[in-house]
């Protein structure tokens, strides 16, 4: 059985409009299946716009879909009880893009590390400070850290501390967001290389959505491609990328920046599309 | 760098800003040293907080001067522009200098439509009437390959995607033919098809009209492929500065060293994939 199944979802928003009626069909996703294993990575890239943060919603048990089902560890995650959902939503969590808006920016550190703990288990004070200064260090920060605010945190430092907060009840699957989108080369290498650490040490399985390919690329077992809300292509093995030939893959394989300027495509023979 | 200044469009020396704080004075850059000759493409690459915003933002003098203090002499065509007033300084901005910003959406007013900020922006830097600014603005807007440049200079910004926003910052910094055009991170906000499209804008108004282009950002994919030169930056200072092939084949600080050994790669059993197709 695969951690988490996802079968025929698709998904619409209404276009209602106040004065006009526009009824053209945006399917935000369309008939997207795929499964995750234990211990593995999906990199799930796609356009801007191809519905990528509306299928991790749905992943999530944020938002509904109309149709289809999603199983986390075999049960349905929008049909089951209200217990099971709640041992579920702890092996499920989720790290997004932007690191400020996804801390509230009156707690400390160690407030925020805490919370989702607070709610499913019973600790005394000093168990309290020890899980929280060991997470602290796992993740690359001190234990003089643990009273400061997110405004005393760089974006890099802030997305740790998200990424020690989804760690803290040891989830079977964490759901990345653009996560490492909005920060620069070094600190998106840095924690890419965190995150391939934790997942080896906690056995974790991940969905990473991402438009840098690079970044999915250096992350991911398994990749998947989502354009205009379908799943187009699906690789077992992420090499199978650079054989496909389907022309929305060539088309991102061509935007593919070059790595050295001895490959550079743009600078010589300039031809506008 | 022993060459004459002449030859240099654009000269920094030593760049010096510094922000005053409750503690005294703290520096964000210190002795920036480096010129643009014509049609050069310049990068500047750094970690955020290395001060390649505060660098490009004091060669406009965007920075607020009551509480920072910028040394040094920032010359273009060798005309002083450090210290001059704001009055002088609008010369030379959008038409000498033109500004492309990391996020196109909050770059615009959002209560003018585009048409209107294009226009505003070339009439008033020309002689031209308002019918001619338009003739402009929707030449402009058609020379970046936007699509109906007729209705969109009727949009307001909130209409239009951030790539196709980002053209249209392209088309306004462009129209005027500006001799430097600063780039800060122009393609960060935006998805790999539109960075694409963007680069390949920038790369045509260079070769059209020899405008030099400091381009700045982190991600150096945007800096193999555009830039000739390229300065290292790293806590407010320029560690290295080299021509891009050697700097790419033989990086000689530490730092730069670990830029390129650190970053997200494609590169598989040492071949690189994307050009083996």
């Amino acid at each position: 059985m695969s951690l988490l199944q996802v079968e025929q979802v698709s998904h619409k928003f209404n276009s209602k409009r106040l004065f006009k009626t526009n009824n053209q069909s945006n399917n935000v996703l369309h008939d997207v299946s795929f499964s995750i294993e234990e211990g593995s990575c999906l990199g799930l890239i796609g356009t801007s716009g191809a519905g990528k943060t509306t299928l991790g919603k749905v992943i999530l048990g944020i938002q509904r879909p109309q149709h289809g089902k999603v199983l986390f560890q075999g049960h349905d995650i929008y049909n089951v009880d209200k217990a099971t959902q709640r041992k579920l939503r702890r092996d499920l969590q989720v790290v997004f893009q932007d690191s400020y808006s996804s801390v509230n920016p009156r707690m400390t550190a160690e407030q925020i590390i805490m919370e989702p703990l607070e709610n499913y288990e019973k600790l005394t004070i000093g168990e309290r400070r020890s899980k929280v200064v060991s997470l602290l260090e796992r993740v690359g920060l001190s234990e003089k850290d643990l009273k400061k605010f997110p405004y005393q945190f760089s974006g890099g430092q802030l997305q740790r501390i998200n990424i020690a907060r989804a760690i803290s009840l040891k989830p079977k699957l964490i759901v990345l967001d653009e996560s490492v989108s909005s920060l620069d080369m070094v600190t998106q290498s840095l924690i890419l290389e965190l995150l391939k650490e934790l997942k080896v040490d906690f056995g974790l399985s991940y969905l990473f959505i991402t438009h840098d390919i690079k970044a999915a690329f250096s992350i991911s077992d398994a990749l998947g491609v989502l354009e205009k809300g379908e799943l187009i292509e699906y690789y077992e093995s992420k090499d199978e990328f650079f054989h496909s030939r389907n022309p929305v893959i060539l088309r991102m394989r061509e935007s593919i920046l070059a790595e050295h300027p001895r490959f550079r495509s743009l600078t010589k023979n300039v031809k506008m599309v | 760098m022993m060459e004459t200044k002449d030859q240099y469009i654009l000269n920094v020396r030593d760049l010096n800003v510094q922000v005053k704080t409750a503690e005294g004075m703290s520096t964000l850059v210190r002795n920036i040293n480096f010129g643009m000759k014509k049609g050069q493409v310049l990068g500047l690459v750094g970690e955020s907080g290395s001060g390649k915003t505060v660098t490009s933002m004091s060669i406009l003098q965007l920075l607020n001067r009551k509480n920072m203090n910028i040394q040094g002499s920032i010359t273009l065509k060798n005309k002083e522009l450090n210290g001059l007033k704001e009055k002088e300084l609008r010369e030379f901005r959008g038409k000498e200098i033109a500004f492309i910003m990391q996020n196109p959406m909050n770059a615009f007013t959002p209560v003018f439509t585009i048409g209107q900020q294009l226009v505003e922006t070339i009439r008033s830097h020309t002689t031209l009437n308002k019918k001619q600014a338009k003739e402009l603005a929707i030449d402009v807007m058609q020379s970046v390959n936007l699509p109906d440049p007729e209705i969109i200079f009727k949009n307001y910004p909130f209409q239009l995607s951030g790539g196709m926003l980002q053209r249209v910052m392209i088309a306004m910094a462009a129209c005027l033919h500006p001799s430097v055009i600063i780039a800060d991170e122009p393609t960060t906000a935006l998805d790999l098809h539109n960075q694409l499209l963007v680069l390949r804008l920038l790369e045509r108004i260079r070769s059209e009209y020899g405008t030099s282009i400091l381009l700045i950002s982190h991600d150096l994919g945007v800096i193999s492929e555009m830039a000739d030169d390229v300065m290292v930056m790293q806590n407010g200072q320029i560690i290295e500065t080299a021509n891009v092939f050697d700097l790419f084949d033989n990086p000689q600080h530490e730092y730069t060293k670990r830029l390129l050994r650190t970053r997200p790669t494609l590169y598989f059993k040492k071949q690189p994939y994307t050009y083996m197709l």
